[in-house]
């Protein structure tokens, strides 16, 4: 006789975008693993061509309204290397101080509101404020400082005004960043509290086989706002490196059926791992200051392989980007000079990538000789790490069948908030089939 | 003796479920304006002592069900099954307000009505025939009556609180109707059109953003859409005279509020000169 239980989310919530999942057990085994993407499609790629290549940053950033700053920012590599363009040091630095602000409020915005409430036995972050609202408005703060520095560089925090292909509108002035360097000494201290306080919670176990996958900046520092070199390895012996431009060809998509999903895979290799996790694997000996001493003194795994841990990295994360844009603001120049570089109309295909909160994000453009987009690509972290959210799904279930329906499903739902999924950011790229039966 | 007499509180329990229920709702969109809700970080924990939070699947598991008090929908009509649950939504809503462009003017993915909606998927799709979307990207209010509307990609969050409060407190929305043009003369910025000939759609385009833009020394681009007398028309001719191609303008129109119909009819006409200019 068969015996068969299935677990179904049918819309997942504390995730950004529509998602669903399906899992199926047949006589003790898994047999099937879906999260599912009902998410409308909005066909970005398509519309793209024909326009400037000049309006894809702002277009772009609109696929996402948690991450904008990291669509923004490829758009521009991506846009500048078709061209043949580099920026200067001053207009480098204050992309990276733009995206410290992004990683700091996307971060906290999953740690507190969307993932610590599983660990803490709430649904949501404003139910856990009745019992720990000074640990809530501690990530409330820190959030908040986040989208002050996306302010501060881009004028906006969702979707910011003050981004373009070339560099900045205008620089801050120096009063804009003292403000809010005088609130960033704040944001050390919660940002660190919150590193201790999320190593000290009591997480579910789980030791994974993962290959990582990110972006080498190729100046001596944490991967965050620009790179051209890919490294691709387990964390452990020395990563493979590629270019940028051999994206393309090393990440296949093949067709999985039980999904009707185009999932991402690494030639030679199959599903991998984008995001903090493979960012701290690969490159985490580029921590400094604080957050490396941190990292040392609580003793964090390098690599981690505990998914439920990736909340740690996360912290970890927090603590360098906001001693990341003190130090970016302490050493801005007196005279940072223009606040962009020209950018002229042309032919070209480039390449740009950055790592978004949620890891490697791609673009590649085409342009023709009037400077119109004739081709575009891009290819998000979510999408990337679909095909191992699956896998560590079939994982979990697989060695948690003796927990009860009700409570497998919730863990499953905590699994697949591990990677903090943007499916808005995935819909778009996922070739994927709207299944509702 | 003291009196043992309690006293009346003046304020509404706010354990108890009579707190006025509020819902957010996702459409096609990017999920900006309903994160705008959480980036209210200073008020957040007020308002979810004001309003249950009923159903509001990004920050919350719990769910409540309807009939809803409030409901603020995010996001454009583009799929069959969409234009369906739109119609369930307004049956459970007391009052329902849109926010964002996408909800109030189609969004970004209304640039699909102009263009072959299986070619775009083609570009995009394996199998664009697994589709099953709308040819047209359309505003909630197409399809159902709102009570209010909140412009801007992405909104402005003290107009969103505004917008919450008004409701909670039975009065009608403090919403600016003037366009960014009087925005910029309140925060005293120097005219980036006048003084820098920047194209800037300012003229046309309706306040609430506080005319950012300008103040970073660009050209206002629209996200908040037409304002209520836009004259697209003259603004158009004016930047056409500036030496700007007929497409360009037309770009230039065709972009957050794409749908909106005084840009979507300007784009329109700058099409029509483009094509004419190129045959």
């Amino acid at each position: 006789m068969t015996r068969a239980r299935t677990l179904d989310v049918p819309v997942l919530a504390r995730v950004e975008g529509e998602g669903a999942m399906h899992v199926r057990i047949r006589d003790g085994k898994v047999d099937d693993v879906r999260l599912r993407i009902y998410e409308p499609p909005r066909f970005f790629e398509g519309f793209l061509r024909g326009r400037e290549a000049a309006e894809a940053p702002d277009i772009t950033a609109r696929i996402c309204g948690i991450c904008p700053v990291a669509y923004q920012t490829a758009a521009c590599n991506a846009v500048e290397a078709a061209r043949g363009v580099t920026v200067s040091d001053a207009i480098r630095a204050m992309r990276r101080l733009l995206y410290c602000g992004e990683w700091i409020e996307s971060h906290a915005l999953h740690i507190y509101l969307l993932h610590a409430p599983d660990f803490l036995g709430y649904p949501d972050a404003l139910s856990m404020a009745a019992d720990h609202r000074d640990l809530v408005q501690q990530g409330l703060r820190l959030k908040k400082t986040g989208n002050d520095v996306m302010e501060l560089a881009g004028g906006r925090a969702i979707h910011p005004v003050n981004v373009k292909v070339g560099g900045f509108f205008r620089f801050p002035t120096p009063q804009e960043m003292a403000r809010v360097r005088a609130i960033l000494d704040q944001a050390a201290d919660d940002a660190e509290a919150t590193l201790r306080a999320v190593a000290a919670l009591e997480l579910p176990e789980a030791q994974m086989a993962y290959h990582f996958i990110a972006l080498d900046p190729g100046t001596g520092e944490y991967p965050l706002e620009d790179g051209r070199v890919v490294l691709s390895g387990d964390g452990v012996r020395e990563p493979d490196r590629f270019a940028l431009e051999l994206f393309d060809e090393r990440i296949v998509e093949l067709h999985v059926e039980h999904s009707n999903a185009l999932h991402a895979r690494l030639h030679g290799v199959g599903s991998y791992v984008v995001g903090p996790l493979a960012r701290w694997a690969l490159l985490g000996d580029r921590m400094t200051g604080r957050a490396a001493a941190l990292a040392a003194e609580l003793d964090v795994a390098r690599p981690m392989l505990n998914p439920f841990a990736s909340i740690v990295v996360r912290a970890l994360e927090v603590v360098y980007a906001v001693e990341e844009a003190q130090r970016l603001i302490d050493e801005w120049p007196a005279d940072p000079g223009p606040s962009d570089v020209d950018v002229p109309v042309g032919a070209g295909l480039g390449y740009g990538a950055s790592e978004a909160p949620r890891g490697l994000l791609v673009h590649r453009y085409r342009l023709d000789d009037d400077g119109l987009i004739a081709d575009a690509r891009i290819v998000p972290p979510t999408s990337q790490n679909q095909a191992q959210i699956e896998d560590d799904l079939r994982t979990f279930v697989q060695d948690h069948l003796d927990l009860d329906d009700a409570e497998l499903t919730r863990q499953c739902e905590v699994a697949i908030r591990n990677y903090d999924p943007c499916i808005s950011c995935a819909t778009h790229f996922l070739r994927l089939h709207v299944d509702r039966d | 003796m003291a009196t043992t007499t309690r006293q009346p509180t003046p304020r509404r329990d706010r354990r108890t479920s009579k707190r006025p229920k509020l819902a957010v709702w996702k459409f096609a969109s990017c999920d900006g304006c309903q994160l705008s809700l959480l980036d209210c970080e200073d008020e957040l924990l007020d308002v979810a002592e004001a309003v249950q939070i009923a159903y509001f699947p990004e920050a919350t598991r719990a769910v409540v069900s309807g009939p809803y008090d409030l409901s603020l929908v995010e996001g454009s009509i583009t799929t069959p099954h969409d234009a369906e649950r739109i119609q369930q939504i307004r049956r459970s809503s007391k009052r329902l307000i849109t926010i964002g462009a996408c909800a109030t003017a189609g969004g970004i993915q209304a640039l699909r009505n102009t263009r072959n909606v299986a070619e775009l998927a083609s570009i995009v799709y394996a199998r664009p025939d697994y589709l099953d979307v709308l040819e047209r990207s359309t505003p909630i209010r197409a399809h159902v009556t709102v009570e209010a509307e909140l412009r801007g990609c992405p909104v402005d969050k003290g107009m969103l609180l505004e917008v919450v409060a008004a409701v909670l407190h039975d009065r009608k929305p403090r919403i600016p109707l003037t366009s960014v043009c009087s925005e910029c003369k309140q925060r005293g910025t120097v005219c980036v059109a006048v003084a820098h000939g920047t194209p800037c759609l300012g003229p046309v385009t309706q306040a609430g953003c506080g005319a950012l833009c300008p103040a970073y020394a660009r050209g206002c681009f629209g996200c908040f859409g037409p304002y209520g007398s836009a004259n697209t028309a003259a603004l158009a001719d004016h930047l056409r005279e500036q030496g700007l191609p007929a497409a360009q303008v037309e770009r230039m129109f065709a972009t957050y509020n794409a749908a909106a119909p005084a840009f979507e009819a300007e784009a329109a006409r700058q099409r029509a000169e483009a094509a004419e200019v190129s045959s």
